[in-house]
């Protein structure tokens, strides 16, 4: 395992946590290049089916970004996101995902920083996890 | 046209699809007159090796029902889709692998130590074991193998339609055996017997708001009798699932919430993670730490939302460290 580098799928919202990843190029923060980043208008629209589907096509992690709760620039999408989080957590790990390989965080502009950091953090929890099992 | 001929087989099923054949009741006789039945095992002695007579493609429509989860359940679906025209997965099992695609929760092994050895009603104190062979002096006895994992019969064989229900009501068995018999068959791979639209469509109880504190299960409280399932913290997979098994739908019409059986409408990938969609959204609350009291009271989400469709669905069985 080694040599194993875990393919981390990112959705982030158009608002807050997209200022956030943004500013933490403008602050030179750098992260690994696990995570692949796809834009979503807000967290709360990120459908479990495609969380699932995402799992199943070869991602080793899922991390979701949003706007800090009640910042939401819909007012409340990010409680959406929260509660289907912890549902969709809680069956992943009946499904024998361990915890750590979807993850829902709330970026702000001002957290470029601690935005690249938890990408490092992750991609590491990940690598000792070693890959997601695929079914043959 | 000579008589059509039929053959009804089931894998890993419990039988209530031949029972909803059976319940078709007079109408039985309809099909008899219209269709030759060579093989069907739950009601007439036919062997296998009177299968493996009849020429290829000779037989017009099979109905399978069951899943496939031991090496019996899979010859014999590669037998019969060999010897026939059209292959109908017959009932959710077949579909999306039903109630025993729960065992994809499982290791093969722990089934087996349980049914064999921790039930409470088994005794075996010799800790007998089936094995797939076994020498008596007769000869070798041979058992099928039983596979670690439960499969739909689409992973198995190809299938021409699938015929949705835990079982299909009857009288959409009748419908779609009178669609056969009139030739009038949609497009392959269709789901017949069964609506486009999600279950809440023809649901006739009463909706008002969906805002949720706390989720139970039907024996826990008394509830309305013609308020909305869900409205009440009951879990109905109504949201999730295809409409069409009566009007109005029978588990509803007894009050009870829809447990899934018809599975998802189209365009629906995986259904436990849409409806877990949906009972996510209903949940009334903005505070972390109740949301998650909320949840708790779910207890067994994976079972509850996937309880007809574990084989079928995107992630398709457990994955053990």
């Amino acid at each position: 395992m080694d040599n194993f580098e875990p393919k981390i799928i990112g959705f982030y919202c158009s608002w807050s946590s997209q200022m956030g990843v943004d500013s933490a190029g403008l602050e030179g923060a750098s992260y690994p290049p696990n995570l692949r980043l796809i834009r979503v208008m807000c967290s709360g629209s990120v459908d479990p089916e495609v969380i699932i589907q995402a799992f199943k096509k070869g991602a080793d992690g899922v991390l979701i970004l949003g706007c800090h709760l009640g910042n939401c620039h819909y007012r409340n999408g990010n409680y959406s996101a929260l509660r289907r989080f912890r549902l969709l957590q809680k069956t992943l790990e009946q499904f024998g995902l361990e915890r750590e390989r979807l993850r829902l965080e709330w970026v702000s502009v001002a957290e470029g920083k601690r935005f690249a950091g938890l990408v490092g953090e992750m991609t590491e929890r990940l690598r000792r996890l070693g890959p997601l099992k695929q079914l043959s | 046209m000579g008589k059509l001929k039929f053959a009804l087989y089931w894998g890993a099923a419990c039988g209530g699809c031949d029972v909803a054949v059976v319940d078709t009741h007079e109408k039985l006789l309809d099909i008899a007159a219209a269709a030759d039945i060579l093989f069907w095992p739950i009601a007439m002695d036919f062997k296998y090796h009177d299968v493996e007579e009849i020429a290829d493609k000779h037989v017009d429509v099979c109905l399978f029902s069951g899943a496939v989860r031991n090496s019996e359940n899979e010859h014999v679906a590669h037998l019969l889709r060999q010897k026939s025209k059209v292959m109908v997965a017959f009932g959710a099992c077949a579909q999306l692998g039903g109630i025993p695609g729960l065992a994809n929760e499982k290791r093969r092994q722990e089934i087996l130590d349980y049914v064999y050895h921790g039930s409470p009603s088994t005794v075996s104190q010799k800790g007998v074991y089936p094995q797939e062979t076994t020498s008596v002096p007769e000869g070798e006895l041979r058992l099928p193998k039983f596979y670690d994992t439960v499969m739909t019969l689409d992973q198995v064989v190809d299938v021409d339609y699938y015929l949705p229900g835990c079982p299909p009501e009857s009288a959409r068995i009748l419908e779609v055996v009178e669609a056969i018999v009139t030739g009038n068959l949609p497009p392959k791979g269709a789901v017949v017997g069964a609506l486009d639209k999600a279950l809440c469509d023809s649901c006739p109880r009463k909706r008002e708001e969906k805002k949720v504190k706390a989720f139970y299960r039907p024996q826990e409280i008394l509830f309305d009798l013609e308020r909305c399932f869900l409205e009440q913290g009951l879990i109905c997979l109504g949201p999730a699932t295809r409409g069409g098994c009566s009007d109005p739908p029978r588990c509803i019409r007894s009050n009870m919430p829809c447990e899934g059986c018809y599975g998802p409408p189209p365009d629906v990938t995986d259904q436990g993670a849409k409806m877990l969609s949906a009972v996510g959204s209903i949940i009334d609350s903005q505070d972390p730490s109740e949301i998650k009291k909320v949840i708790d009271g779910i207890v067994d989400p994976l079972g509850t939302f996937y309880r007809f469709g574990l084989p079928a669905s995107a992630l398709r069985k457990k994955r053990f460290a």
